[in-house]
């Protein structure tokens, strides 16, 4: 029953990255993605200011030459660093980041079939 | 003046403090009752901090500029409500707001607990006089919200026009008596865990101040969440920014403990559980507002930031992080044979289940926010940690949460007979037959959003006809999962079905697609009292032909000289229709943005429920089976 | 013994936590694109702004000497602040100053030079702001300081004295 639940987990984790990439307009996609740098904590799509507008420009440029959205994030992650990006990559930095808090989900599950299901003597 | 009475008032209640030390000390040691003293002590020193709250804001409503922090946060142009919302608008009010709720809910907590033991509520009183004078120390010395300036100036430097709005005006008042008010269940549970004082009593008597915290701290995200959607005029109400992030990881350990608070009540178990909970939640909120107000990070609405502040504030969190540990270890005695066995398929189980997966989210949002300061500590590499993010780790894991949140209140304590009742698997088809109608003329995500609907649909059925059975007893918990049941639902349809138009247009231009023209038909220019107005009128036609009227606008405030862009929002039950506006630098057209947001209503109203949910319970205290 | 162990552990825990903590709010909170430091400058052609003429970044920058790339704009405030360490700067012989006119308006920038006098060599339009971020920029002012192609110093904000002098040193 449990394992079935487990499998259904990491289903729909590998699904929810997969299938999100057919998802909505690939430019808003990309705007929401990247942090407008002269706000304070708003993303290029959300944003009107200068910054943000121009930076939809460029993103419209790039895409309608072809590049890809990994190309793109390429580009701009060159010229501003990683924090322009809202979505960690999945890299030797932010592995942490990801996998604790589904490690701690493991953990706490088996302390609960330890602890309190799994019949004692 | 006011302000020389609010500040030696301040003194004042700080000096309380070591009175009240005093005599509590002396009766704890003594076998008499409960000293009366101490109580009226501890009014005393609430009596004091409210005046010196009120000295603030009289400070504020006179424009006396005399007082740096009026000087720094209003302006004479100011409205009267706002000047006063503008009292707690900043660092050194907001602190005082702090002491405000520490000493007005140790005295309720004094007050209504005259049938629990004297040194049980003597040594909550000493542990939250630990937090009190910490506060009372950092605002005195680090954030003194009436530091005297001289010569004084004609003229404020202005509150920020986008936090005069009011629903931020109550957000923090209401906020804080959450987020504040849960300091009383950790002092509290230190004082029981050290007296050994854990039972079902008292888990029946510290319910009531944890529902009073959680009641107040939904309220309070809910009111942020509404002022960001009207004000802030991006559409959105939530962005996981640190620091909403920062209020909803108290929520989310309050909430667990809510739950769990059930079991214990019941059966005795989980008791150092329930003591880390408690600890853990004021211990989130103490972290928050070092996170929020030393500077270390960056968000949309830092308070002030200071690194010398921060410093106190995180020696502050961290003592009271290891006075936590230290009772704990020593202090609390973990009974083996409440080390209960549960049997899988029981409403404790189903608890532990809510409590295994509130405590993942908590850990995604606490990791997601706090890693990047981390990160930049240890490798100097800085990265942004976004929704992204969240909602990759969170969404998937909300199916499984719901279906266990429609059949947990179901089982019974100790044991359930496994049963499938009709109504459940006729439920569970209706659910996701609706889902799949829904969903499937939309390309989104198909998987993932039809199961995540299916499942809140579930849950809205069976919480749905759980009103129509006889069950009044489970009214507020059923009232409450079935909120959550209408959030979600809310948020996900709200998602699904949102569109946008953004455009540039000139005065008398129209745009035009196949499902909407809209026409930008002229400008209006007003003067009010802080700001110049300019208002754009548009009519939306759709393609059934109804118009609507928006006139979103743009302010340019004098005193700071900001301009600041306001939505238009026309909101029904069914749909919100919102509109923003933009200025286009030396252009001679405009920058247009026209949403159609279905469900926001219920988003709100949701949320409502789930509070009014925990509202009744309070008053209707007799504990349900 | 084993009872030692795990309050032992979360002590050193709860410690390292605030080390890091404490580390953190040393660093400064503002964020600058590291780097940009001896990178190579874009390479661009871009439209002159006094007429419709393109002009490669090869050209503009092909002298062995200093430049100061400055975004600027009519509308923008701090622009004026900077001005007067601009109009020094166009005096010194070994740098010229290279002016980016970000989304403005062709005869505001005009009025905007003959108010406060133009200290610009050369001076380019982007119109939709899109060269300002090849450059790595975000906002006006920005000026970035160029020799051999490569760009020694990224200013972000107007030029105040203290930066002024650096410049004034670093052209030496």
């Amino acid at each position: 029953m449990k394992i079935l639940k487990y499998i259904i987990f990491i289903y729909l984790l590998v699904s929810v990255n997969y299938l999100s990439a057919q998802e909505e307009n690939l430019q808003n996609k990309i705007t929401k993605n990247l942090r407008c740098l002269i706000c304070q904590g708003q993303s290029v799509y959300d944003s009107d200011s200068e910054f943000a507008n121009s930076l939809k420009i460029i993103v419209k440029q790039k895409l309608s030459e072809g590049k890809s959205e990994k190309q793109i994030y390429n580009f701009l992650e060159d010229k501003y660093g990683k924090w322009i990006l809202y979505d960690p990559e999945f890299s030797k930095n932010t592995y942490f980041l990801w996998i604790l808090p589904i490690f701690l989900f493991v953990i706490g599950g088996v302390l609960i079939l330890k602890l309190f299901i799994i019949k004692k003597n | 003046m006011a302000s020389l009475i609010g500040y030696y008032s301040l003194i004042f209640g700080l000096c309380s403090s070591f009175f009240i030390i005093f005599f509590s000390v002396k009766n704890f040691k003594d076998s008499s009752t409960f000293n009366n003293k101490i109580l009226s002590l501890t009014f005393l020193q609430l009596f004091f901090v409210v005046v010196s709250f009120f000295g603030l804001i009289l400070s504020f409503v006179n424009s006396d500029f005399s007082n740096e922090t009026v000087f720094n946060h209003s302006h004479t142009t100011k409205p009267l409500f706002y000047k006063i919302s503008g009292t707690w608008g900043n660092h050194e009010g907001s602190l005082l707001l702090w002491l405000l709720v520490l000493t007005l809910f140790i005295f309720l907590f004094l007050l209504k607990s005259k049938t629990q033991t004297k040194k049980y509520r003597i040594l909550t009183l000493l542990f939250q006089q630990i937090i009190i004078i910490g506060f009372f120390i950092f605002l005195i010395k680090t954030s003194n919200p009436f530091n005297y300036i001289f010569p004084i100036p004609s003229e404020g430097l202005g509150l920020n026009p986008i936090l005069q709005d009011p629903a931020l005006a109550f957000h923090p008042p209401i906020l804080y008596l959450g987020y504040v008010g849960s300091s009383i269940i950790f002092s509290s549970t230190l004082s029981a865990a050290s007296l050994n004082y854990i039972s079902k009593d008292w888990a029946k008597h510290i319910k009531e101040w944890v529902l009073i915290s959680w009641i107040f701290l939904t309220l309070g995200i809910l009111l942020g969440s509404i002022w960001a959607y009207y004000e802030l005029g991006w559409g959105g109400f939530w962005f996981w920014d640190p620091v909403e992030n920062v209020s909803l990881m108290p929520w989310l350990a309050l909430t667990t403990l809510l739950h769990c608070i059930l079991v214990l009540e019941k059966r005795l178990a989980l008791t150092s559980w329930v003591v880390i909970l408690s600890i853990s939640t004021f211990t989130l909120s103490m972290c928050g507002t070092f996170l929020v107000r030393s500077g270390i990070l960056n968000s949309v609405h830092t308070f002030a930031s200071d690194p010398e502040r921060g410093l106190f504030i995180l020696i502050f969190l961290f003592c009271l992080i290891f006075l936590s540990l230290f009772i704990f270890f020593f202090f609390h005695k973990v009974e083996k044979k409440n080390m209960k066995n549960f049997f899988w398929l029981s409403k404790e189980t189903s608890i532990l289940i809510n409590n295994w997966f509130m405590m993942y989210f908590l850990s995604v949002v606490l990791i997601g926010t706090i890693y990047p300061i981390f990160l930049e500590v240890i490798s100097s590499d800085k990265i942004s940690v976004g929704p992204p993010f969240y909602n990759k780790l969170i969404i998937p894991f909300l199916i499984p949460f719901l279906l266990a949140m429609a059949i947990g209140p179901k089982l019974d304590w100790i044991k359930s007979e496994f049963q499938i009742k009709l109504y459940s698997v006729l439920f569970l088809i209706i659910s996701i037959s609706l889902s799949f109608l829904i969903i499937k003329n939309l390309s989104v995500n198909f998987l993932l959003n039809t199961i995540l609907v299916s499942s809140a649909f579930y849950l809205f059925f069976i919480t749905l006809r759980d009103f129509f059975d006889k069950k009044f007893k489970l009214f507020s918990q059923t009232l409450a999962h079935f909120g959550f049941s209408l959030f979600i639902l809310s948020i996900l349809f709200n998602n699904i079905f949102s569109t946008e138009i953004i455009t540039n247009l000139k005065i008398g231009e129209t745009f035009k697609d196949d499902k909407f023209k809209i026409n930008f038909e002229k400008i209006e220019k007003r003067n009010e009292q802080n700001f110049k107005e300019i208002v754009g009128k548009f009519s939306i036609e759709n393609h059934n032909g109804d118009v609507d009227i928006l006139e979103p606008a743009i302010r340019i405030y004098n005193q700071p000289n900001i301009s600041t862009s306001e939505a238009d929002i026309k909101t029904n039950l069914l749909t919100d229709k919102f509109m923003t506006m933009n200025l286009i630098q030396n252009q001679e057209y405009f920058s247009i943005r026209y949403q159609i947001k279905p469900f926001m209503l219920w988003i709100w109203f949701s949320v409502s429920l789930i509070s009014l949910g925990g509202l009744i319970s309070l008053f209707y205290r007799k504990y349900e089976k | 013994m084993k009872n030692k162990i795990f309050p032992t552990f979360l002590v050193f825990f709860f410690l390292s936590i605030f080390f890091i903590f404490f580390k953190g709010l040393q660093n400064s909170n503002i964020y600058i694109p590291n780097t940009n430091l001896e990178k190579n400058i874009p390479s661009f052609i871009a439209k002159l702004f006094d007429s419709d003429d393109n002009i490669s970044s090869e050209e503009i920058f092909k002298e062995n000497k200093f430049y100061l790339m400055n975004i600027w704009a009519s509308w923008c405030v701090p622009c004026r602040e900077e001005h007067s360490f601009l109009m020094n700067l166009s005096n010194e012989k070994n740098i010229e100053i290279i002016g980016f006119n970000y989304k403005d308006n062709n005869a505001k920038a005009k009025s905007f030079l003959s108010e406060l006098d133009n200290p610009y060599n050369l001076i380019i339009s982007d119109k939709d702001g899109t060269l300002s971020i090849e450059w790595g920029a975000y906002g006006v002012p920005e000026s970035f300081l160029i020799y051999n192609n490569k760009i020694i110093k990224k200013i972000i904000g107007p030029i105040d004295k203290d930066l002024f002098f650096e410049i004034k040193e670093l052209i030496q």
